[in-house]
Parts: structure tokens; C-alpha cells; sequence
């Protein structure tokens, strides 16, 4: 997805000459031709994360579109009293695109993991938040918002889903139609259960944008099928469950959750290793037909 | 230009306005107000091309008042310089007001950033001096931070930003009301600016000769700071270098003392 996010930027900067990118010193390498095309609209701001924040409001304020990318912790964690502030309450233009989501950097452990980001940014009121499945949807996704008027945050990952879809931002994909329950299934994590899913008569609906939150779709499935619900999200649970807690109150659901869990990863290795054991596809199936059965 | 009493009835009337409004409220950091109030009204009265300002035109100055605790000078003077109209005030920190005990840059004009929490102005008025650099737009963002404020790693994350890109256009102004005295004292701040490269000029923050000139000074090619020596609570008697006032309501008895003591002429 780094890849296409280059792809994607270097593509906007000939057209948009509002766009501004601030690297937090990644990427430098990747984004050179716009370093070397437009010096004036890109800055490797270094590792000064609480500024860089603060200063991208500063230029958004002067109209500018900033983009900034950098590690999701330093990014989300460090400051995100700047995010909450600056962005959010002042309810300001910018792109935030991190890398790192989760365990993405497995091996350099958990000062380099950031599971909790999407709820902590689904809980900075006016930001919009996107988790984007494969390059191609990130591509679409970034396109089609990258000038409106909120603060956004872009979780790109570095696994992809085998499959793209034709996405829409704020909008869910109905990826399967079934009546036993709704198992949504957020961004990156499709990959891990779709196939299996095949066989089994449930909903399954895609989601991209986990802010502003498609509370229509679902309530249309779970209107037509039995009051159950599977969310499958590849960071710390919470952030959908907040958005479903409005259907609660209208339905007496049932609801289960397959998510990283809350825990300082212990050990290294690869990221594969840690996919294998929280979304392990034969736990999921299992996971999904206890709540069939009930 | 005024004359130098009718400038001072001016800033008397001014000072009551704030008394009055944080009585009325109970609310209020009026020590942290007072010790701007002399560098606000020079800025505003002398300096800034509130015209522009008042249009929101993209070749406007800016000002940023990263302190955002002492912006009761600042609603005072902005309602003095009718960038609203006047009673819209009276209601500060009621229920519905636009103003709070923060500025909201989304709800008061003439307010261009949210403050309140610290460290968080400068870094913004940079990224507006880097813009406006970048888009040859001339004029001059002005941002005024306290000293007690310079505690925060964000601010020497954009000193450091801003002499690096060359930040001419960029004044900031530090309110030196010895506030950081209470805990990590910043001593000496004319030099440790100077060795991160900007340019420094210390003024008594309540001499409005020696203020304008500090605020007219452009450099060559170096951001420039200004430490203002103030007075916390300047003007307000018994406020002043006071800590235990910083964050109080006046009571009825000492408002009517204050109001005693501030002598119109």
C-alpha cells in the first residue's frame, strides 16, 4: 500500500497545487521524485512529532491540504492531544496516512505496535477513518476525500486482501447475502475469512471506512436475518462496537467480536505468525458457528 | 495616534472591562491577562492591518496567542477594535457565549486558533509562516507564548523548525511574567534562542515605545523572538506577582477595590 500511496500523491501533486506532504523521516526514499519536483510543497519534517501536527493545522489554516505519514504510534499516540486540538476541535482539512497499524512492525516490538489507533482516533469527534483492504482501494478512498473539509486518518497496512473492491467512501460493501447473521469485516482482514465463509448463510459486509460508520447497510441486514453480528477488525475492539451501540437499542443483538487483542505482544517474528494466531480461520469458523448455533 | 493619556484612559477602560467580565463570571485568568495587555494593544492598535484581518484576506498578518489562558485582554481589545459588537461579550463564559475561558478560533472572529492547551499556537503559527512562505505572500504571523509555557517540548520542536527553514516572516513574542518561576524557571531566554539561531530582542513588556519598535523589527534572514519582561497581573495592584491570583475569581470587595483604584482621567 506504500506503494500505491507514492503512486497515488505523486499523481494528485501534478493537479492539486494545495497539496503539501510532511514526512515524519520515512519514506523520504519513495516520495523523491515529489522532493525533487515540487521542493516547495513537501518537507521531511523529522521526528518531531507533537510540531509536525500543530504546524500541518498551520498550513491547512492557510488553505493547504497537508498529507502527513509517519509510524502509527508516533503518529496517533505521541500526539495525539495535537490530533484532538489542532485537527479535530478545530475541525481542520488534513491527511494523516500511517503505516504500523497493529503489529505491521512485529519484529521491532511493541514501541513500534499500535493496535489502539483506530479507537483512539474514532474518538477525536470530526475525524473521518479509513482502512483501506488493498492498494487499489486506498487509492479510490484517498481520491475521493482527500480535499473535503475533515481531518482523515489512512491506515495502511502491509498485508492486502487478494480481492479489491470498487469502494466508496462512508459506504460498506455487501460482499455476501445470508440470514443466520451479519459478520462485518474491516479492511484488511477479508483475506482471512471470506473463502470460508462461502458455505456458511450469513451477511458479510466489507468496511473501508470505519468513520462516518454505514449504520444503514447494517441495519438493513440484520433487519432481513437473525439479530446476530460477527465484527472481524484487525486492531483493538471498540471503535464498531461504539457505532453499533445505537442498533442495541433498537434490537436485541448478539454480538461477538474477533479483534487484536489488549496486550503488549510478547516475542518478534513475523507478522504472518501473529495473523495466524489471532485470525486463525479454523477459530473464526469455530468462533461463528457457536454464534449460529445459539 | 492617540495621545499618551487618552491611550492610557483607553487601557484603564480596558483593564475595568476585563475586571467586570471576570467578576461577572467568576471565571477568568486576569494576572495572565494583564501582563499582555500593553503588547495586544500595541499589536492592535499599531501594527496590524486589521482591515485585512477583519476580511479574512489570504495576504493578511496573523496572531496567534498560543497562551491561550490570557485571552481576556484579547476579547477586550477585539471588542474595542469592533471586530463585533460590543454586548456579545458581556455574556463571557456564560452558557451560550462564543467566548470561553479559551478562544475558539471556530466561534470568535478575529480569533485565528484555538489555545488553551500549551505548546500547541507556535507550532500552528509556523506551519502558517512556512505557508505563506512557500506562497510569496508577504506579511508577518505574530504568535506570543508565556513563559512558563516554553516547558513545553513543542515549543523548542519549533524553535528549532523555524530557524531551520529561515522563518523571516515569523515574530513570537514571549509574555516573560516570571510565571515559570513556580516550577522550571526559563532563565536567560534571549541566549538560548540566539543559539537556536534567532534573532533576539528583550524589551520591558509594558514600555509601548520599546514594545513597537521589538514588534516592527524585521531580520535578515532569521525568525526573531521578543522576550517581553511583563509584570503578571500589571495593572491590577494587589494581583500583581501574586500566584495565588492566577486562576481566581475577584470577589464583589475586591473587584469594587480594583474598580476604586483605576483612576480615569
Amino acid at each position: 500500500m506504500r506503494k500505491q500511496f507514492v503512486k497515488t500523491l505523486e499523481g494528485l501533486f501534478l493537479k492539486e497545487k494545495k497539496l503539501f506532504l510532511l514526512l515524519g523521516d520515512i519514506g523520504v526514499f519513495g516520495f523523491r521524485n515529489i522532493f525533487r519536483k515540487y521542493p516547495d510543497r513537501c518537507l521531511n519534517i523529522g521526528v518531531m512529532e507533537q510540531s509536525s501536527i500543530s504546524f500541518a493545522a498551520g498550513l491547512s489554516k492557510t488553505n493547504m491540504i497537508p498529507v502527513y505519514h509517519t509510524i502509527a504510534p508516533f503518529m496517533v499516540e505521541r500526539a495525539y492531544e495535537q490530533l484532538k486540538i489542532d485537527f479535530g476541535y478545530q475541525k481542520l482539512r488534513g491527511n494523516f496516512v500511517s503505516v504500523g497499524g497493529s503489529y505491521d512492525y512485529t519484529a521491532l516490538g511493541p514501541t513500534h505496535h499500535c493496535p489502539a489507533d483506530i479507537n483512539l482516533i474514532s474518538n477525536i469527534p470530526n475525524f473521518q477513518v479509513i482502512v483501506p483492504g488493498t492498494s487499489s482501494e486506498f487509492n479510490q478512498l484517498f481520491k475521493q476525500t482527500y480535499q473535503n473539509y475533515f481531518p482523515k486518518y489512512f491506515r495502511l497496512s502491509s498485508t492486502e486482501n487478494s480481492e479489491s473492491y470498487n469502494v466508496e467512501f462512508g459506504k460498506a460493501n455487501q460482499v455476501q447475502k445470508g440470514k443466520k447473521a451479519t459478520v462485518i469485516i474491516c479492511g484488511p482482514t477479508l483475506n482471512f475469512v471470506k473463502s470460508s465463509l462461502k458455505n456458511l448463510d450469513v451477511n458479510i459486509l466489507y468496511y473501508t471506512t470505519v468513520i462516518p460508520f454505514d449504520i444503514k447497510i447494517l441495519e438493513k441486514n440484520i433487519k432481513n436475518s437473525e439479530k446476530k453480528i460477527i465484527i472481524i477488525e484487525p486492531f483493538y475492539s471498540g471503535a464498531l462496537l461504539n457505532e453499533l451501540s445505537i442498533l442495541q437499542n433498537k434490537y436485541p443483538l448478539l454480538i461477538s467480536s474477533v479483534s487484536v487483542p489488549r496486550k503488549f505482544i510478547n516475542g518478534y517474528g513475523f507478522k504472518k505468525n501473529l495473523d495466524d494466531n489471532f485470525f486463525n480461520t479454523k477459530k473464526i469458523l469455530k468462533l461463528i458457528k457457536i454464534i449460529l448455533d445459539k | 495616534m492617540l495621545t499618551k493619556l487618552s491611550m492610557e484612559n483607553i487601557l484603564n477602560l480596558i483593564k475595568k472591562r476585563i475586571f467586570y467580565l471576570s467578576y461577572k463570571s467568576q471565571e477568568g485568568h486576569v494576572p495572565s491577562a494583564l501582563s499582555i495587555l500593553d503588547i495586544l494593544w500595541i499589536l492592535y492598535d499599531q501594527v496590524l492591518n486589521l482591515k485585512l484581518i477583519k476580511n479574512k484576506s489570504l495576504n493578511r498578518e496573523y496572531f496567534i496567542l498560543s497562551k491561550g489562558h490570557g485571552c481576556l485582554s484579547l476579547y477586550a481589545i477585539l471588542e474595542k477594535k469592533k471586530f463585533f459588537k460590543k454586548n456579545y461579550l458581556d455574556n463571557f463564559c456564560s452558557k451560550k457565549s462564543i467566548f470561553g475561558g479559551h478562544p475558539d478560533s471556530r466561534k470568535i472572529p478575529g480569533v485565528e486558533c484555538s489555545s488553551g492547551s500549551l505548546g500547541h499556537g507556535f507550532p500552528f503559527a509556523v506551519g502558517i509562516a512556512y505557508s505563506n512562505k512557500v506562497n510569496k505572500i508577504k506579511s508577518r504571523i505574530y504568535a506570543l507564548i508565556g513563559d512558563q509555557e516554553a516547558n513545553e517540548g513543542s515549543i523548542w520542536e519549533s524553535f528549532l523548525l523555524a530557524s531551520s527553514l529561515k522563518l523571516n516572516n515569523l515574530t513570537c513574542i514571549i509574555d516573560n511574567n516570571k510565571s515559570s518561576k513556580s516550577s522550571i524557571y526559563m532563565s536567560k531566554m534571549s541566549k538560548k534562542l540566539e543559539a537556536f539561531d534567532w534573532e533576539a530582542v528583550e524589551v520591558d513588556g509594558h514600555n509601548h515605545k520599546q514594545i513597537k519598535k521589538a514588534l516592527m523589527f524585521r531580520g535578515k534572514n532569521k525568525p526573531l523572538v521578543i522576550i517581553a519582561n511583563t509584570i503578571k497581573g500589571k495593572g491590577g495592584f494587589f494581583l500583581e506577582n501574586d500566584n495565588s491570583w492566577h486562576h481566581k475569581a475577584l470577589s464583589h470587595e475586591n473587584y469594587n477595590k480594583l474598580l476604586k483604584k483605576l483612576v480615569l482621567k
